[in-house]
């Protein structure tokens, strides 16, 4: 069974879809009760950093989440939680990574980067098994990650910054598979399969 | 670099779609859901669909509608038409659209744009703007191409991108339907203006439009609707010959 955690701040509809499409059991919860029985967790993300953040304090899932062993998946602003800190109205964010998340450089770039972008990736990550290197996934950001020693696959826009991340059991995608057509349903399915000790 | 997008545009009308020239005489193309998972499957990038009907007859886009949407495609959409309020939005997207597309309710309330982007993110809202060309100017048009407002259309994308707007939608209505071709001119001029994305709209009529659009103006998307809706033009054709005049696409 998955999780996914629903905070006020996700679009917790599209990837119950994605889920359905896949026909994998799973809840839209915000009940830390019903999401601990879960074998692996999902956090979507849409919105500002701090208005997600004090969403999932006051309906108290933060400890649910940093004390996460099992497979867990953030998924865009989801993703940028995870780390310790977001430029984005400077906000303390989960940390439960190292790292920091920072505003594309305007001067560069246009802000918000919508649309599809390439993605290269490390293959020796279960997450992008049966995806070509290269594919094309959806992204919606303002913000983005640097690379990191935690980077599993990258894009390009102003320069190279992380477009999928882990950290032991902690899983996180800048791009939206619930919306990235057919490679992003395998990587939805790869997710969904996860062996619980992962 | 993200790639350059293709969007077909869904005007909806009873969970129909439907297509006029230069907003008038409606033609019926075909069931939207149906319609929408179609598109999915041939390689649109995203979908818009606008219900034209609701700033007109203040009439509310369904929520049922957008669901079937969502559960149908894999792909980003939009959606549009008579949204002035945030509990709207949250809806909206609760339902599974990705974005909003705001136009009559930003004219009257800029603010709106703010207040919208900081609850969901700017990468939600986009700013629909209709702009007629006349005696040499480009004033602002609201309620569905009906309206003419004091603003003039390259001010008011600068002021929405500033007000916190992640895209601008720009439609030509002096080209809307004319299969002419966008409006080069001002899309350039624009694209010079601000630093969000751009989606080119009105006036699509064959494959060279969209590639002009792209390589002259800049644009980040075009946008079309009766020329994909009738069958004219299909996406994977329109995709492949802007692949060899160079312009990257999603493949």
């Amino acid at each position: 069974m998955t999780g996914i955690i629903d905070y006020g701040a996700g679009n917790t509809a599209s990837v119950g879809y994605a889920l359905s499409r896949l026909e994998a059991d799973f809840i839209v919860s915000s009940s830390v009760i019903e999401l601990e029985k879960c074998d692996r967790l999902i956090l979507p993300g849409v919105g500002s950093a701090r208005f997600a953040m004090e969403s999932l304090k006051e309906k108290g899932l933060i400890d649910l989440i940093t004390a996460w062993e099992r497979p867990f998946l953030g998924i865009c602003l989801g993703m940028q939680l995870l780390f310790n800190h977001s430029e984005e109205g400077d906000t303390s964010c989960l940390g439960i990574i190292p790292g920091e998340c920072l505003l594309f450089d305007r001067n560069k770039t246009k802000v918000p980067l919508m649309g599809w972008n390439k993605v290269t990736f490390n293959n020796l990550f279960d997450l992008f098994a049966g995806v070509k290197n290269g594919e094309w996934f959806y992204f919606a950001h303002s913000y983005c990650l640097p690379l990191t020693e935690f980077t599993i696959a990258e894009s390009e826009n102003d320069g190279l910054y992380s477009a999928a991340i882990r950290k032991d059991n902690f899983f996180g995608v800048q791009f939206h598979p619930e919306k990235s057509s057919i490679q992003g349903k395998k990587l939805l399915d790869n997710f969904v399969k996860m062996e619980v000790k992962c | 670099m993200p790639a350059k997008r293709i969007i077909p545009c869904l005007d909806v009308k009873d969970g129909r779609v439907v297509k006029g020239t230069n907003f008038v005489g409606l033609k019926d193309a075909g069931d939207a859901v149906e319609l929408a998972a179609l598109y999915s499957e041939s390689g649109a990038d995203e979908l818009v669909f606008l219900d034209i009907t609701a700033t007109l007859e203040r009439r509310k886009t369904i929520f049922v509608f957008v669901e079937e949407v969502a559960k149908a495609i894999s792909i980003p959409f939009t959606v549009g038409g008579g949204i002035s309020e945030l509990s709207d939005i949250e809806k909206l997207l609760r339902a599974g659209a990705d974005k909003v597309s705001l136009n009559s309710s930003i004219v009257r309330n800029p603010d709106f744009i703010t207040e919208a982007a900081y609850r969901f993110g700017s990468q939600a809202v986009v700013a629909a703007i209709d702009v007629n060309f006349e005696n040499g100017k480009y004033p602002v048009y609201v309620s569905g191409g009906k309206k003419r407002t004091d603003l003039e259309g390259f001010d008011w994308c600068k002021e929405v991108e500033s007000l916190g707007a992640g895209e601008i939608l720009l439609t030509s209505m002096h080209c809307d339907g004319t299969r002419r071709g966008f409006d080069i001119k001002f899309l350039t001029t624009l694209l010079g203006k601000v630093n969000i994305p751009v989606i080119a709209s009105g006036g699509a009529g064959k494959k060279e439009h969209f590639l002009e659009a792209f390589k002259k103006a800049g644009v980040d998307a075009c946008l079309a609707a009766g020329l994909f809706h009738f069958g004219e033009l299909g996406i994977p054709e329109l995709k492949e010959f802007l692949k060899i005049n160079g312009v990257e696409t999603r493949e």
